[in-house]
């Protein structure tokens, strides 16, 4: 038998987190393009465009997760594409973000004064000029906050990876806790490493929405 | 060579789906009423005069909001039996739930308590009503309608969340779909079906909630 001392476990801990904070950070990253390209059609003035991108955030605000990675896990092989944990991990989450966040800037959007729009058209600007030079920086200005506090919910939200196999923080405590029969301290220890990287996080959100509020 | 969908199975599965749904409406009644309750006293303590309380609660909530739901429950559950507390998964679900939807809501709870104005507790203490009176009587009906949107929304996210408690064994829907999915070995036709059930649920649930708002809460909810 492999005796694990505390450091071992320690160790193994803070080396899955890397895969946590990878993941994490892909999925911001992707969620953030493709949640963009929601926004852009939740804001259309098609009609047909705007409902899609509605049901789309209605679909994956209203649905667990969970199911969602199962059935791109389960879905995408019988479409003939061969996947592995990480690539569900990545799609679903990446998915699942851009959905949050396109909801989170079409507040901002929605909160900017008509007026800045018609300015904007006053200049002689397209609309997408508009939107890229005058809408979409105040919009993101103004939603700072809740952004960085989706960040939070999903760097929570990559421990759901762990059920469809991807080897990150909760999946190799599940397996150090076999082995050690430590669970009390084992998932102390996991729940201090998301805490280390939440809370920083939460008090920039927090942050953010005062300064905000002064304004 | 193209997969063919299959939904035969679904007709032996339609008790087995149901009897899983009731349960996980089962877990998220009690611990929304049970996270609502506790979340009214942590609001209340976060403005209580002790500065202990004040900062214990102040740090439940953020070990809770920092930290991912499934290793709370992983805590609960596996954790807490080597200190000598041995729960049933059931048990064990409730409590994680609750330990985690009272965290959200003592926040939502407070700032609804925040929002109401300070004339209309001075109105009711000069009418001769206990601080107490005041509180249940005149300050907590307001604030629960101002808040009532954010706890519907909080309520329904701590649903679609219990689906992790498939992880310690509860029978609820994904458990019975992951039984499901094993037994017919159409993995992907279960889960599209539950994916559906528990869309069904959300948007059920939430319609409910803003109905009985609406009927309970004097003035309705805007």
């Amino acid at each position: 038998m492999i005796e694990f001392t505390l450091w071992d476990i320690i160790r193994n801990l803070l080396l899955a987190a890397r895969w946590t904070i990878l993941l994490s950070a892909v999925a911001f990253a992707g969620g953030t393009i493709v949640g963009l390209l929601i926004l852009f059609m939740r804001i259309s003035k098609r009609r047909w465009v705007q409902r899609f991108a509605e049901y789309y955030i209605g679909l994956f605000q209203g649905t667990p997760l969970l199911m969602q990675l199962f059935l791109l896990f389960f879905g995408l092989p019988l479409l003939g594409l061969r996947i592995e944990p990480w690539t569900a991990a990545v799609l679903g989450l990446t998915l699942c973000a851009s959905a949050f966040l396109a909801e989170i800037w079409r507040g901002g959007v929605q909160a900017v004064p008509v007026g800045q729009w018609d300015a904007g058209s006053s200049l002689g600007l397209h609309y997408l000029k508009q939107l890229r030079l005058i809408i979409l920086p105040q919009a993101f200005a103004m939603t700072r906050a809740p952004t960085v506090g989706f960040l939070v919910q999903l760097i929570k939200s990559t421990a759901l990876t762990s059920i469809i196999g991807f080897e990150e923080l909760v999946r190799t405590s599940n397996a150090i806790n076999n082995a050690t029969f430590e669970p009390f301290k084992v998932y102390g220890f996991v729940a201090l490493i998301y805490f280390a990287l939440c809370f920083p996080l939460t008090r920039y959100a927090k942050m953010l929405e005062l300064r905000a509020l002064k304004h | 060579m193209g997969y063919v969908l299959d939904f035969g199975w679904l007709g032996d599965a339609v008790s087995l789906i149901a009897s899983g749904a009731a349960m996980t409406l089962f877990l998220i009644a009690v611990s929304a009423v049970a996270g609502i309750v506790l979340s009214v006293l942590g609001a209340a303590g976060r403005r209580s005069r002790h500065a202990w309380l004040r900062r214990a609660i102040a740090g439940y909530v953020e070990i809770i909001r920092n930290t991912p739901f499934l290793v709370q429950l992983f805590f609960i559950y596996f954790g807490l039996p080597s200190l000598g507390i041995r729960l049933d998964p059931v048990v064990a679900a409730i409590l994680a739930m609750t330990l985690n939807m009272t965290a959200y809501t003592t926040e939502i709870v407070g700032a609804g308590l925040d929002a109401v104005p300070k004339g209309q507790k001075e109105a009711a203490l000069a009418l001769g009503l206990r601080s107490r009176q005041v509180f249940i009587k005149i300050v907590l009906p307001q604030a629960l309608k101002v808040i009532f949107p954010a706890l519907t929304s909080q309520i329904v996210i701590m649903m679609l969340e219990s689906a992790v408690v498939s992880q310690i064994a509860v029978r609820e829907l994904t458990y019975e779909a992951d039984l499901l999915q094993a037994r017919t070995f159409r993995a992907f036709e279960t889960y599209f079906i539950v994916t559906l059930v528990y869309l069904a649920l959300s948007i059920g649930l939430r319609r409910l909630l803003v109905a009985s708002g609406n009927r309970f809460l004097s003035g309705g909810v805007s």
